[in-house]
Formats: C-alpha cells, sequence, structure tokens
C-alpha cells in the first residue's frame, strides 16, 4: 500500500505538543513504550490522555515533537498509513457490515488473502465466533466491544490503543473485560496503550501506568511505585485516597525527617520525601493507618481524633476521624475478625501508622 | 375535653363525592383525554377530502366541463390519454423530473458532503446561499428567471421551454437535497470513518465502503423529495416554460374550461403509485429491521 | 430545530475543536462545492440581478414588450401606489391561513409525537400522501367542494353564516386553500420539534404541579418552538407570493400580488418593470417580516 510504513520496536513520543488555538492539550510529553507491554495513560477529563492516543493513531498531527516506532518516524503520516490500530470508545462498528466483514475490513484494505479466516481467527481470540453473520446492531454493549477488539487484533499491529473501550460497560462486565482483556494481550504479545480515567483499572491491568494532567506527564511507573510513592500532590490525590496535610520541615533525626503538620509533629523517610526543606504535604494512605481504642506502643506515628463515621464494606470497615487540627482523616482497616473493633460516632481513638510508610511531595496548590 | 359528635366515620359510609361523576363529566374527561386523537382523525378526513373528490370525479361523465357530477363513466380510465395534451405533458413531467432529480441529487450530496466534513472560506456565505432559494417565494424566482432567460440568455439562444424548465428545477431542488443529505451525514457517528481510515482505508476507500453505503438512505430520500417538488411545481414552471406544457400547467390551463376527467385519472394515478413507493418502503425497512431483532 | 440537538448533546471528554468531522482546510471541499454553488449563482443570484435591473428599465414608448436600461424608480413608486391593497391582501390572507394551519396543524403533529405509538408512521404517511395528488388538481377539487350546488355550501347556508350566499369566489375559501395545501409545511417541521423533545419533560410539568393546559403553554409550546418557528415561515412564505389559490377559488376582484405579478408578466404587454419592481417589493416585504418574527421568537437556527 503506497505510503504504509513498516515500523517495529518500542513506541516512543519524543516532546509532543498539540495545540488547538491557544489552548494546549498535551505540553511535550516525553514517552517510551516497551513493546509487547501493557501501558495505561491514566488521567482526569481534559488531561490530553486522549489527544496522545489520537497522535499515536494518526488521527491527529502533533503541532510539534515526534512519534516514532523503533527508528520509523510516523510523524505526519496518515492513520492507514501506520501499523497502529485503536479500539474506540464508542466501538465505531460498521453498521453496515456483518461482524466477519468488519473485522475483515483491515485485512481486506491491506489486501490480504485469506481475510476472511484471519477474521474468524480473530473473533474466536474474542470468544465471538458465533455471531460472524449477524450485525453490530444485533449485539449487545460487551459483544460489540469484543468485536471491536477482533477488529483491531486481527491486523496485528506493532500498538494497539485502546480508548476508555470498557467505559460504557456495566460493572461487572467492566471487569471481566478487565480480566479479558490482560489474557488477550498476554497471549498475543503486541503492545497495548490503554487510555481510561478509572485508576483502578489502571492499575490493575497495565505493567506501566502514566498519570498525566493538564497535558503533562506527572509520574510514570509499575503501579505499586505510583501509589505508594507519589511523586506529586495530583498523582497522590489521583490514586486511590490519602491522608495529607500541609506542613514545614523542621528537624532532620536519622532517616527521617520530622515534619510539623498542623501542629503535630510526624516522620517521614528521606527516601520517600521529594521536599527535604521548607513546606511539604505529607501523606499516609488509609489502609496503612491503625484505628485503636489505647495509645498503642512505639508503633511510630500517632494522633488521638474523635470517630465521625463509620461504614462497614464488607471486606473492610472504613472509618472518618475528625482530628483536633481540624482535619479528617479516613482509615481502611480490613475485617480479619467476624465482630470487628465495635466503635461508634463520637469514641476517641488512636490513630497510628508506620512513618515508613508515609511520603511527602512539593506542597504547591493544585492548579 | 368537650364532647363533640365528630367521630370517625363508619366503615361503610358513602364514598367521597368523585367516585361516580355524572355522565356529561365523564364525557368531557374522556373528550379531553382523546382530544389530541379526535382532532388528528379530523384533520386527516380533512387532509383527504378533495383526494376523495379528484377520485370520484375521474368518474364523471362529463361534457364540456367536469365541475358538477352528471354520470358514472369508465371510459376516462379506460382511455386516460384520450384528451389532447394529457399524456403529452405528463411525459414532460416525468422527463423534467428524472433530470433534476438525478442532477441535483448529484450536486446537492457533493455540497451536503463538503458542508459537514470540511472547513473552508464561504461556507457560511454558501450556506447562506442554499438557504435563501427554500426562502425565497416562487412567484418571485419564477419572474426572475423568467427576465434572465428571456434578456439575459437570449442572445445564447436558449428559448423558452424543456431546457429552461430543467434547468430551474434543478436550481430549486437543490437547496432541499443539501439540506436532506447534510441531516443524514451529521447523523453519521464520525468515528466511524476515523476507524475505517485507522484500519488502512484511504480517503477515497473510506468514502466508497463506508461513507457512501451509511448516507444512501438520506440520498435516496432526497431524490424523492427532489422528484414530488418538481413534479408538482407550478409556479416558476410557469413562467420559464415557454410552449411546454407539463402536467400541472396542464392542468391549470384547463382549469378555466373544466379540468378533463383524464386528468383526475392520472393525477389519482400517481397519487396511488407514490403511496404504493411510500409504503413499500417502510414495510421493507420495518421487515429489515425485524429480521435484526431475531 | 437544531436548538433541540444542543439540549440533549453529550459533553465531550477532551476538550474544544476535537471535532473529528471538521477535517482539515482541503481543495476538495471547493472541487465538492462548486458545481452546486455555480448551479445557484447562475440560476438563483444572476435571476434575481436582472430582475432587479429589470425593476429599473423603463419602456420604450408605443413599443410594448421593449425595454431599455435605466434607473427608473418610478417603477417601484408605481407599483406600490397602484398595487398597495393587493400587498396588504396578501400577507392578510397569508398571515390567516399560517395561524389556521397552526391551530390546524399542531393537535395533528402533538398527536402524532405522544400519543400515536404504533401508528406514528401511517399517520405520516397520511399527512403527506394528498400531496401527491397535483396541487392545481387539489385546489380545483376545492373548488368543487366548496361550490354553490355542494354540502359545504348547502350546511352554512342553513346556519345563515354566509352573508352572500355562495362561499366559493370568496376570500374565504382563498384562505381555506392556502391553509390546506400548506398544512404539512407546518404539521412536520412541529412534529420534527415534538418527536425530538423528551416526554418526561412534558411529564415534569405535571408533577410540578401544572395542569393540562399550563403544561402546553409553559412546557410543550415553547419545546416546539423551532419547529413552529420553522412551520410558518414555511407556510407564509410561499402563501404570499402564491396566485394559484386565488385564481381558482376567488373573486374577480380584490386580487393578491401574486395574481398581479403573473398578469403582468405573462398577460400584461409591456409589464415587466413593474412586475419585476413589485416582485422585489414583495421579496424585500418578506425578508423583513421574517427577519423581525425570527429576532421576535429566535432560535438558533432553521435550517
Amino acid at each position: 500500500m503506497a505510503g504504509f510504513r513498516e515500523a517495529r520496536g518500542d513506541l516512543r513520543l519524543d516532546a509532543v505538543t498539540k495545540t488547538f488555538g491557544d489552548f494546549t492539550a498535551v505540553d511535550g510529553i516525553d514517552l517510551q513504550v516497551p513493546r509487547g507491554s501493557f501501558f495505561a495513560l491514566l488521567g482526569p477529563s481534559g488531561c490530553g490522555k486522549t489527544t496522545t492516543l489520537r497522535m499515536i493513531a494518526g488521527l491527529e498531527q502533533p503541532t510539534a515533537g515526534r512519534v516514532l516506532i523503533g527508528d520509523t518516524d510516523l510523524t505526519g503520516s496518515r492513520p492507514y498509513e501506520r501499523p497502529v490500530n485503536t479500539v474506540f470508545q464508542s466501538y465505531a462498528l460498521f453498521p453496515h457490515l456483518t461482524i466477519r466483514d468488519n473485522v475483515a475490513f483491515g485485512p481486506k484494505r491491506r489486501r490480504a488473502a485469506d481475510a476472511d479466516e484471519k477474521a474468524d481467527d480473530a473473533l474466536n481470540l474474542v470468544q465471538m465466533a458465533g455471531f460472524a453473520a449477524r450485525k453490530p446492531a444485533q449485539l449487545s454493549g460487551g459483544q460489540q466491544q469484543r468485536v471491536a477488539l477482533a477488529r483491531a487484533l486481527v491486523n496485528h499491529p506493532e500498538v494497539l490503543l485502546l480508548d476508555e473501550p470498557l467505559g460504557a460497560l456495566d460493572l461487572k462486565l467492566r471487569r471481566e473485560m478487565q480480566v479479558e482483556l490482560k489474557r488477550i494481550q498476554t497471549e498475543v504479545g503486541l503492545t497495548f496503550i490503554h487510555v481510561t480515567h478509572d485508576q483502578e483499572e489502571a492499575m490493575t491491568m497495565a505493567d506501566t501506568v502514566a498519570v498525566m494532567n493538564r497535558g503533562r506527564i506527572e509520574q510514570l511507573g509499575a503501579p505499586e511505585e505510583l501509589y505508594d510513592l507519589p511523586r506529586t500532590r495530583f498523582v497522590a490525590d489521583f490514586l486511590g485516597q490519602a491522608n495529607t496535610g500541609v506542613g514545614t520541615i523542621k528537624d532532620v533525626e536519622g532517616d527521617h525527617l520530622v515534619v510539623n503538620v498542623l501542629g503535630t509533629p510526624v516522620k517521614i523517610l528521606k527516601s520517600r520525601s521529594q521536599v527535604h526543606e521548607g513546606d511539604v504535604l505529607f501523606g499516609v494512605r488509609p489502609e496503612k493507618v491503625t484505628v485503636s481504642r489505647t495509645r498503642p506502643e512505639g508503633a511510630g506515628n500517632d494522633v488521638r481524633g474523635v470517630v465521625r463515621d463509620v461504614s462497614f464494606l464488607g471486606v473492610a470497615t472504613s472509618y472518618l476521624v475528625d482530628m483536633p487540627s481540624g482535619a479528617t482523616w479516613s482509615c481502611y482497616e480490613q475485617n480479619l475478625d467476624v465482630e470487628p473493633l465495635d466503635l461508634r460516632p463520637g469514641d476517641e481513638v488512636w490513630l497510628t501508622w508506620n512513618p515508613g510508610h508515609a511520603f511527602g511531595v512539593p506542597a504547591e496548590e493544585p492548579a | 375535653m368537650t364532647t363533640t359528635t365528630r367521630t370517625t366515620p363508619p366503615a361503610t359510609t358513602t364514598a367521597p363525592k368523585a367516585h361516580r361523576p355524572s355522565a356529561g363529566r365523564r364525557a368531557q374527561v374522556w373528550l379531553a383525554d382523546h382530544f389530541a386523537i379526535l382532532s388528528a382523525i379530523l384533520v386527516l378526513l380533512y387532509l383527504f377530502l378533495p383526494v376523495a373528490y379528484t377520485f370520484v370525479f375521474s368518474f364523471n361523465d362529463h361534457g364540456k366541463t367536469n365541475i358538477v357530477w352528471q354520470g358514472f363513466t369508465w371510459e376516462h380510465w379506460q382511455d386516460p390519454c384520450g384528451v389532447q395534451g394529457v399524456c403529452e405533458s405528463l411525459v414532460t413531467s416525468l422527463e423534467v423530473g428524472v433530470i433534476s432529480t438525478v442532477v441535483a441529487t448529484i450536486l446537492g450530496t457533493l455540497m451536503a458532503l463538503a458542508m459537514v466534513r470540511y472547513r473552508f472560506r464561504g461556507k457560511s456565505a454558501s450556506n447562506l446561499l442554499i438557504f435563501v432559494p427554500m426562502a425565497t417565494p416562487e412567484i418571485v424566482m419564477g419572474a426572475a428567471l423568467l427576465t434572465i432567460f428571456v434578456q439575459g440568455f437570449s442572445g445564447i439562444g436558449i428559448n423558452l421551454g424543456f431546457t429552461t424548465i430543467a434547468f430551474s428545477h434543478i436550481m430549486f431542488c437543490l437547496s432541499f437535497v443539501v439540506v436532506t443529505v447534510r441531516a443524514r451525514i451529521q447523523s453519521l457517528d464520525p468515528r466511524i470513518e476515523e476507524a475505517a481510515q485507522d484500519l488502512y482505508a484511504s480517503p477515497m476507500q473510506t468514502f466508497w465502503k463506508v461513507t457512501f453505503p451509511l448516507i444512501l438512505p438520506g440520498i435516496a430520500g432526497a431524490a424523492m423529495l427532489a422528484f414530488s417538488l418538481s413534479f408538482d411545481d407550478f409556479i416558476i414552471t410557469n413562467f420559464v416554460s415557454g410552449n411546454e406544457s407539463t402536467f400541472p400547467k396542464f392542468v391549470y390551463v384547463a382549469s378555466r374550461r373544466g379540468i378533463p376527467a383524464e386528468a383526475n385519472v392520472i393525477g389519482f394515478s400517481m397519487f396511488v403509485i407514490a403511496v404504493l413507493l411510500v409504503v413499500g418502503a417502510q414495510v421493507v425497512s420495518s421487515l429489515r429491521a425485524s429480521k435484526l431483532k431475531s | 430545530m437544531s436548538a433541540l440537538a444542543q439540549v440533549a448533546g453529550d459533553p465531550t471528554l477532551d476538550p474544544p475543536a476535537a471535532a473529528p468531522e471538521v477535517k482539515r482546510r482541503s481543495w476538495t471541499a471547493y472541487v465538492l462545492m462548486l458545481p452546486g454553488v455555480l448551479w445557484l449563482c447562475v440560476f438563483f443570484l444572476l435571476p434575481l440581478v436582472q430582475l432587479a435591473s429589470v425593476s429599473l428599465q423603463s419602456r420604450y414608448p408605443g413599443f410594448p414588450g421593449y425595454y431599455y436600461r435605466d434607473l427608473n424608480f418610478s417603477n417601484y413608486a408605481s407599483a406600490l401606489t397602484d398595487y398597495a391593497p393587493h400587498f396588504a391582501r396578501s400577507f392578510l390572507y397569508a398571515g390567516l391561513a399560517t395561524f389556521l394551519a397552526f391551530a390546524v396543524a399542531y393537535p395533528l403533529a402533538y398527536a402524532m409525537a405522544f400519543k400515536a405509538g404504533r401508528w406514528r408512521n401511517f399517520m405520516m404517511i397520511c399527512v403527506i400522501a394528498p400531496f401527491f395528488t397535483s396541487f392545481i388538481l387539489r385546489t380545483f377539487a376545492w373548488s368543487q367542494i366548496l361550490a354553490d350546488e355542494g354540502w359545504v355550501a348547502g350546511v352554512l347556508n342553513f346556519l345563515h353564516l354566509l352573508p352572500n350566499g355562495h362561499i366559493i369566489n370568496t376570500p374565504i375559501a382563498v384562505v381555506a386553500g392556502l391553509t390546506y395545501n400548506f398544512l404539512p409545511f407546518m404539521v412536520l417541521p412541529i412534529y420534527a420539534s415534538l418527536e425530538r423533545a423528551d416526554p418526561r419533560v412534558i411529564e415534569a410539568g405535571g408533577d410540578l404541579y401544572a395542569n393540562g393546559f399550563t403544561t402546553f403553554r409553559t412546557v410543550t409550546l415553547p419545546i416546539s418552538m423551532p419547529g413552529v418557528l420553522a412551520g410558518t415561515l414555511l407556510t407564509f412564505i410561499p402563501a404570499a407570493g402564491d396566485f394559484v389559490n386565488m385564481e381558482l377559488l376567488g373573486p374577480q376582484r380584490g386580487k393578491m400580488i401574486g395574481n398581479v405579478i403573473n398578469d403582468q408578466f405573462l398577460a400584461v404587454p409591456g409589464g415587466y418593470p413593474v412586475a419585476a419592481a413589485l416582485s422585489f417589493t414583495l421579496m424585500a416585504a418578506i425578508l423583513v417580516l421574517v427577519f423581525l418574527y425570527v429576532r421576535r421568537f429566535g432560535t438558533e437556527d432553521l435550517v
């Protein structure tokens, strides 16, 4: 096919920028996605993740920067010239074609001799083999989603892009599909780039997650890394919940920084803080905090508070505790016992945590 | 505590007043509830009344004028072309209709595609240019066309007749085609075309394999609309036809003396054919829809 | 009508101009537009220019049918003074017909949109179908229906509603004909507007204590306004310029402006400049009325 650019290797975005008029959607992103990995682009609405995806697909062209796969520069090429396929959020199945013709569309455009057989193989992979003769309108949302996936997979692209593909599915189906997608990715070994605003989804499925905000990548790394050691306030707030407070670094005790947060001294490991002097945003995850009626011995940091709310979540119990400083902390305890800790709103409790579980990020005002 | 005669009513008291309204009140309520449907039926009857008259009078055994009922006869139906000019004008109308439909549909579809899918300089001016003919009274357009054909183009050798009729019809059908097809294109999910490109289809391939099949119903609808506008047009045709006669013009001219029943026959037949086509299309599409559901 | 479409739209997740429908500027667009635009310029704009020119032409005295280019504004002056009553009459009849068409069309459109259910398509066909018979035949049929010997005239006479004893060849018949002929142009846009509305919005009206008529006045009618607007324009504009209804159903005197224009062009020798002036005046008057009307009742866009 004239103009088609063969490419092989890691996907690389090189200082990619996209502006619409005077609005900057994507601001100088640098990214490298290893071949064969499952990569998630995570962020809130409007952060630029879908725009980035579209630039990889060729549906948008960068205002500046380059898009490369391996050594091949794809910048400027049209979507039909790239070995990249997309699974769209709305599936975008061709309503006038059968399922088989939908899936065989790509191979036929590439003049594959056995397009229909390839299509059937792909449908098998997504477990939609019996639906080949139907039309998209006859399928449910979940089924259409599988077909959209097959339609992209059948072409064995270097990079497969998924634009919030699970957004329209109900919870149970979504969970099933998350497992399915991961299984398929492992089986076919293609590079998957998954765009989502659901942090749970990103963390479940991806090998590497990039958190985007306002056109920039705030942090990139394995899900555990992002969760347990966020580098910015945004990442700390966006992934899961955190008990945070702005404080000033007062002292250094061995490996720890001593921070004064609203009157209470707390410790953070130097290696787990991005800031070593001045103001810092202190944070600790709710599940790392223990609630008890009595003050525990030598646990590390501890604070006293009053229970405001208790929610039984089946697997765990969530507590909201009011602090003397005015802040409200959230604590999450697994229900290891049949009759868990019996606390009620108004009870006085001690909250403790291991200072090694706390983190410190720059305390800038969220933009 | 004062004793009062007020007690809770026994269980078998008479029910509250609204329980059994009078017949008149019930009729009122029924009328109010069904007001819309009733008036709809009345209006539909009203709409069909002239059609019914046309049908009935096609059997009229009339003498010189077909205004008053004089007797029943089949002869008009047996020989619809019996009156001079009826079938000739019908043929002219059909020919003009087909030509206008084909040209207007093609040109209009191209324009609709451009207007929905592209940005270009002069887009809003073009939009206005398309909209204004629909808002201009036919008499003004007809008058204008007459003057240009008679005074402006006379040097080129275009005389009032078939050609001028066709040119004029194409003109006023264009806007309607653009509007109809444009609506259809706008209702398409733009992601579908992106998906096609994502799957290696060049712009040409995307258009023919994906876009065109999906807008085809809109194009078909626009074509039908164009044909019916052209076929039924009188005012503009009257101005630019010269000595040619289309079916509406023939009927109008004849109306002074009384329209021959043959024209009624043809008019009613066109009605039946059109209704069959529309109903047929409906039936086909609902059959298709129910097949999909199974 | 697309005002309603905006109400129901999804918020897009990514910011502005991620409008994939609109491609980059390209010469393809010009190629696609050219034939149609050219056609409209040659057969719509150019004729209007020519018409304007004719309206300013003068006759060769003594040679009816021959004109020379001039800037004779007196054509307009005489047009307006001589034919002002015709203009007034045309707008009056068209206005009445529009109002009546609205009154008749709205219940029908309402029933089709909300009460018809399965019958909706059938009713739509019923509305459009009568208009597959020729316009002239339909109007002529009215002259038969309203004839002195017919049952309509008989009933009305019996009720002593007809001062002159007949209904045919009166302005009433003309208005009746106009109303009838443009009814689908009123029904369909209103139906389209109502059909797009969420019926639950109207239920909400009732839920919030509005009775039937109040709900209609405060909820249903405003929702259908774009359709009403389009319908009234699609009815009024052609009705104002019509002459066929007048010719077949109306009296010999007191014609509409359409008749005058038609006569001046086709029947009266030497009538071109005056007729052209009248046509332009008609178009200008309609444009002004439409502009004021849309300003008053406005909507995002009509088409």
